[in-house]
């Protein structure tokens, strides 16, 4: 992440003098600063209302049931978190939300996820297997329906828009299963340098 | 059919965990209330790593490098089929989902929605989603610095959803293209 961050600004600054928009990207600082904290205000709402759902749905055992029900999966993707933790449910929960295109309740489950794989994880600034493996799934994007692709698409007038839905969902399911099996293969043999 | 899940997808859940809840004896508003306390804690606590990446890929964007990048490589890119206005969409994908939906709409207005290019970019964004946004904000709200393989695996799966979007695309709409 250190190294993301000094080239994305540092390049920024070097293109941004050669074509001459330096005015524009210190003016982006702003905008970005301020994008961020509007970002994450309406975040709270959102975010509580859907950590107020999950923790009913942990209570009645709603969670623990799912966590049961996928429990042939999660074993084998997650196998350094007890299978007892709610974070399996969650995860299951979460991936839900991700392909059903629910960004709204996807982000606020992810984080609870994060939270209780957290709690598992040994040392507190390092991330751990179960949590690449989550994150891996994640970024990836897998979802079943892209609607807003498909809405801007009638938007500009398409003869037949849902011909992307096919081979959309060809390269997200590509994209996801390589995701697993890389952050599978990092998980052995991956070494830390420290 | 698969929209009608999209828009009963979240009254089911609602209505699954409420009902649940009030059978299995949850004092469901209590818990909801003591829930829904932490909804400020944790917005607040993704500030700061929300600033980082979204100022610089707000800097990124304004300072042109990706226009740049896109004229730069033009002529590889022709070699693969690859329309050149795809590739910002490409870069800037991981980077930031927003900024991806307002490229892939311009190429939509501006080459027509039956173009390849809007085509292929329409993959590319249904397909993928905005890595470095959830890689920063996923381990930031938990205070998780050390990523050790998350972003390489990130990235490794980015890519292969790229190639397999110039390839499966290649199949599905070039023949039928002038």
């Amino acid at each position: 992440m250190n190294y993301i961050f000094y080239f994305l600004i540092v390049i920024s600054l070097i293109a941004g003098a050669i074509n001459g928009r330096l005015s524009d990207v210190v003016n982006s600082i702003l905008t970005g600063a301020e994008l961020s904290v509007k970002i994450a205000f309406s975040l709270i709402g959102i975010m509580a209302f859907w950590l107020g759902m999950m923790r009913i749905a942990e209570k009645s055992g709603l969670v623990h049931l799912i966590a049961k029900i996928i429990r042939p999966i999660t074993k084998w993707l997650f196998n350094e978190i007890s299978p007892d933790s709610p974070a399996l449910g969650n995860i299951a929960l979460s991936f839900s939300a991700n392909a059903l295109g629910l960004a709204n309740a996807a982000t606020p489950i992810g984080l609870k996820v994060m939270e209780e794989l957290q709690e598992e994880n040994k040392q507190k600034d390092t991330a751990s297997n179960s949590m690449c493996m989550f994150l891996a799934m994640c970024t990836a994007g897998f979802q079943i329906v892209p609607a807003t692709v498909i809405a801007i698409l009638v938007g500009a007038g398409a003869k037949n828009p849902t011909e992307i839905i096919a081979p959309t969902m060809l390269v997200t399911s590509i994209a996801f299963i390589s995701a697993i099996l890389v952050a599978k293969l990092f998980s052995k043999l991956w070494r830390d340098n420290q | 059919m698969i929209s009608l899940i999209s828009l009963w997808a979240i009254p089911v859940i609602l209505f699954v965990i409420l009902t649940l809840g009030l059978v299995k004896k949850v004092p469901i508003y209590e818990e909801f209330t003591e829930g829904a306390k932490d909804g400020f804690k944790v917005a607040v606590n993704i500030i700061p790593y929300l600033v980082a990446i979204i100022v610089g890929v707000s800097m990124l964007r304004a300072s042109g490098v990706i226009d740049m990048l896109a004229q730069f490589s033009a002529p590889v890119l022709h070699k693969f089929m690859i329309p050149v206005e795809a590739l910002p969409v490409m870069i800037v994908r991981s980077l930031s989902g927003a900024a991806a939906l307002g490229l892939f709409s311009d190429i939509a207005h501006h080459f027509g929605p039956d173009s390849y290019a809007a085509k292929l970019c329409a993959v590319i964004v249904g397909s993928s989603e905005t890595t470095f946004y959830v890689l920063a904000v996923y381990f930031g709200s938990v205070g998780i610095k050390k990523l050790r393989y998350a972003m390489l695996t990130g990235i490794i799966a980015d890519i292969i959803g790229v190639v397999a979007a110039i390839i499966v695309c290649s199949h599905f709409f070039l023949p039928n293209i002038g």
